[in-house]
């Protein structure tokens, strides 16, 4: 009835190919930026901040990281972990060499350092494709885990091979450290997902994305179109390890504060992304936030159901909280292939016809 | 789909908090994963022990107890997700045992006022009170346990270890790292040559590193394991056929599960412990008030074992220092900065022990401002895998702090340095 085109006429170009061609649509993301700006900020605690919407967001950056070159360009990664991590140490070292700089530039040249990295992990995708490039990329995982093990340089020769981070301030006010508040390590996330997100969309609807693109889904014939195979997949492992390199040096520095290689950035976390995007939608930039919410979440809410509200106990409900997941996660896959994004995309076409459906 | 799953979550959260006034003690536990060896028996033993002053004594100085579980499964973000879901209830004092979870913990507490105690494991140079205000990890530490194992190689060599070759293996993670520059300063000392092998979480994959073992020869392996790396461990010992007496354990490498496995070959492999092994009056109680009442955290067959005992250990340091600070301050209903004071007056002396029910639980020590670290003191205990118990070798060792002192110091000032923290306690 109010999701439709009708009335909502386009006379340009530019309005005609905008995001979010429908008014209902486009209303509705405007009031979720207010809510998570103007709202959010002002209502939320500690709780909230450190164990859900903070992972949520972090981790919807690297599952769009991840999404770019899986779900956009077709090159299959198990190196998200370990690309973090490039991120987080890459944090801390320039954290603590220049502790006077912003700690944005720092984080975005983690960012960047992330980005010459995954170049370097990129490249052999172009001699070999699907699970041998996987492979390739398991590679790098171990690699890098093992080398911010091996090497003290990277952990500044602590003894425990913690790295941790100091306080550093935006505009007089902390964002790393203890003396967080809550809003303002929920703001400086917001912020990154926010403008990450926006590029990322824009990104990948414009030519270089139209090139992943069409490497995903023939590199052969891309090639005899003219598109560069080489071009397009290292930009594509480049801007996926930019957004992932900032995932992890958030992750480190804004929320968990200290990390240790092995345990915080480990195979599974390259997994559980993985898995983010697969839930979520392979191509789709709604997909990665989707995914994300689901496997962030959903755990936390299992847990306060089973244990806070039904007061059953702690090992039983995590135990159940697997299968619980895991039974989800196969019904969701066996019910829609294409992930949460598409149960959306569906769930639209139907609310447009809505309620004259023939 | 954000906003629906918080709201619901919110009103689960609202709905299961129930009414104040309790000394509320958080459990950070782990039951599942590949340490959940490790964490059931400690977390039993530390629910019970409270249970156990709810029914014997009515709480503690008249106030129950109340015990807030909350699974980690040794995990750093779900530790952080617990701590911040349980630190709103008034926790008075955090034990999360993990070394990893402790790092993250140490600066929120501090911006919390909360009191975090790492009995025998989190970082070491806490136990420099003038600069950790709220970090304390007596009766010992890592670098305290490193140590003693030296010292009763030290003994069992005629005091000298020059031209021994000693292996430590240990967890790759902050928790087996620790040791290491200890042993190295006390290699310098009594020249022994130290080779440190890593091994990776979780740690069921070791024969690469025991291969190394077998064709260095090393004349001891120490092992700073947990969880399922211990099993491992002991089992590919005994496939190589290493001489397990020459095999030493740290007090987290040195439980009944650990070298069950293994069966007969794990005979004669020995490990550290901090805290005295044996029936003790205690156990009797707990049986009597909790296991019998049906009360009991687990199924009630861990009472007793080397974890549990630990485990119970810690509740009763934590309720000591309950009782200290309910002293000092006059009312039984402290917060958590009375129990931060009450910890750093707390005693334990024979006395007390005895009185507990639990002589030489542990060593004596008391916690001054300055140091929060107290004996540091070990025993050497090993396994009868006949009578499938263990057996204290020796008593009480003292650690070398002629080597501890210095690198605690260094450490926790590069840490004041760090975070601008000016040392108290002057």
């Amino acid at each position: 009835m109010f999701y439709r085109e009708a009335g909502d006429f386009k006379t340009s170009y530019t309005q005609d190919s905008q995001t979010f061609p429908i008014r209902f649509d486009r209303f509705r993301y405007y009031a979720v930026l207010a809510v998570a700006l103007a709202v959010i900020p002002f209502v939320i605690d500690d709780y909230w901040a450190s164990a859900l919407i903070v992972p949520f967001l972090i981790y919807a950056i690297a599952a769009i990281g991840l999404n770019i070159l899986v779900g956009y360009c077709g090159q299959l990664s198990l190196g998200t972990g370990g690309f973090m991590a490039v991120g987080a140490y890459a944090c801390y070292k320039l954290m603590t060499a220049f502790p006077d700089i912003n700690i944005v530039l720092h984080i975005v040249g983690a960012g960047l350092v992330t980005a010459a990295v995954g170049v370097m992990f990129g490249l052999p995708s172009l001699r070999i494709k699907g699970f041998y490039l996987a492979v390739a990329t398991l590679a790098a995982q171990f690699f890098l885990v093992w080398l911010f093990n091996k090497v003290p340089w990277f952990y500044n020769y602590s003894a425990s091979g913690q790295i941790s981070a100091p306080e550093r301030t935006v505009a007089g006010i902390p964002v790393t450290g203890p003396n967080t508040e809550a809003w303002a390590q929920y703001l400086i996330c917001l912020v990154f997902v926010v403008v990450l997100a926006w590029a990322a969309r824009n990104l990948t609807r414009g030519t270089v994305g139209r090139s992943w693109m069409a490497i995903r889904d023939m590199d052969i014939a891309a090639e005899i179109i003219g598109v560069n195979p080489l071009k397009a997949k290292l930009t594509a492992f480049a801007v996926s390890s930019f957004y992932i390199g900032i995932a992890g040096a958030l992750f480190f520095a804004v929320y968990l504060g200290a990390v240790e290689v092995g345990e915080a950035f480990g195979i599974q976390k390259s997994f559980l992304i993985l898995f983010m995007i697969i839930i979520g939608g392979l191509g789709s930039i709604f997909g990665s936030f989707a995914g994300a919410a689901f496997l962030v979440l959903l755990p936390v809410l299992l847990k306060n159901v089973l244990v806070g509200g039904l007061g059953w106990p702690t090992d039983l409900a995590a135990h159940l909280e697997l299968m619980i997941v895991g039974a989800l996660i196969i019904v969701f896959l066996i019910a829609e292939p294409h992930g949460l994004a598409q149960l959306w995309r569906t769930g639209k076409e139907k609310l447009r016809l809505w309620p004259f459906p023939h | 789909m954000k906003l629906k799953l918080a709201s619901v979550a919110l009103g689960a959260l609202l709905a299961a908090s129930p009414a104040l006034a309790d000394l509320v003690f958080p459990d950070l536990s782990y039951r599942t994963g590949p340490y959940a060896a490790g964490g059931i028996p400690f977390s039993d033993g530390y629910q019970d022990y409270f249970t156990l002053m709810n029914e014997r004594d009515g709480g503690i100085g008249g106030v129950k107890a109340r015990v807030l579980e909350c699974e980690t499964a040794y995990n750093t973000e779900k530790g952080v997700e617990c701590y911040e879901a349980t630190k709103g209830e008034g926790a008075l004092i955090y034990q999360p045992l993990s070394t990893g979870i402790t790092y993250q913990l140490i600066p929120k507490v501090e911006a919390d006022g909360i009191p975090l105690h790492t009995m025998g494991y989190g970082r070491t140079s806490a136990a420099n009170g003038k600069v950790f205000e709220w970090v304390f990890n007596y009766p010992a530490n890592y670098w305290d346990g490193a140590s003693v194992a030296i010292n009763y190689l030290l003994d069992a060599n005629g005091g000298d270890l020059s031209g021994k070759k000693i292996t430590l293996l240990y967890h790759n993670s902050a928790y087996g790292k620790e040791p290491i520059r200890t042993l190295e300063d006390l290699a310098q000392k009594h020249g022994y040559a130290l080779t440190a092998i890593p091994v990776d979480h979780p740690g069921q994959e070791q024969k690469s590193q025991w291969l190394q073992i077998r064709r260095e020869r090393p004349d001891y392996v120490i092992m700073w394991g947990w969880g399922v790396m211990n099993q491992v461990a002991i089992q590919e010992a005994a496939n190589i056929r290493f001489p397990m007496e020459n095999f030493i354990g740290n007090w987290w490498a040195g439980a009944e599960h650990d070298v069950a496995p293994a069966g007969a070959a794990a005979d004669g492999y020995k490990a550290l412990n901090m805290n005295r092994i044996g029936d003790l009056p205690v156990f009797d109680d707990i049986r009597t008030y909790v296991a019998d009442k049906g009360m009991a955290a687990g199924d009630g067959s861990n009472i007793g074992k080397v974890l549990y005992t630990r485990g119970m250990y810690a509740a009763m340091l934590a309720v000591e220092a309950a009782k200290t600070a309910q002293e000092i301050h006059g009312t039984p209903d402290i917060t958590a900065a009375m129990m931060r004071d009450g910890m750093e007056a707390l005693v334990m002396d024979a006395a007390k022990m005895e009185a507990l029910g639990a002589a030489g639980i542990g060593p004596e020590f008391g916690v001054t401002c300055a140091d929060h670290g107290g004996s540091g003191m070990g025993i050497v205990q090993q396994w009868n895998a006949s009578e499938g118990r263990w057996v204290a070798l020796t008593d009480y060792i003292a650690p070398d702090d002629a080597i501890i002192a210095p690198l605690v110091e260094e450490d926790s000032m590069a840490y004041a340095a760090e975070n601008n923290i000016a040392p108290r306690c002057e």
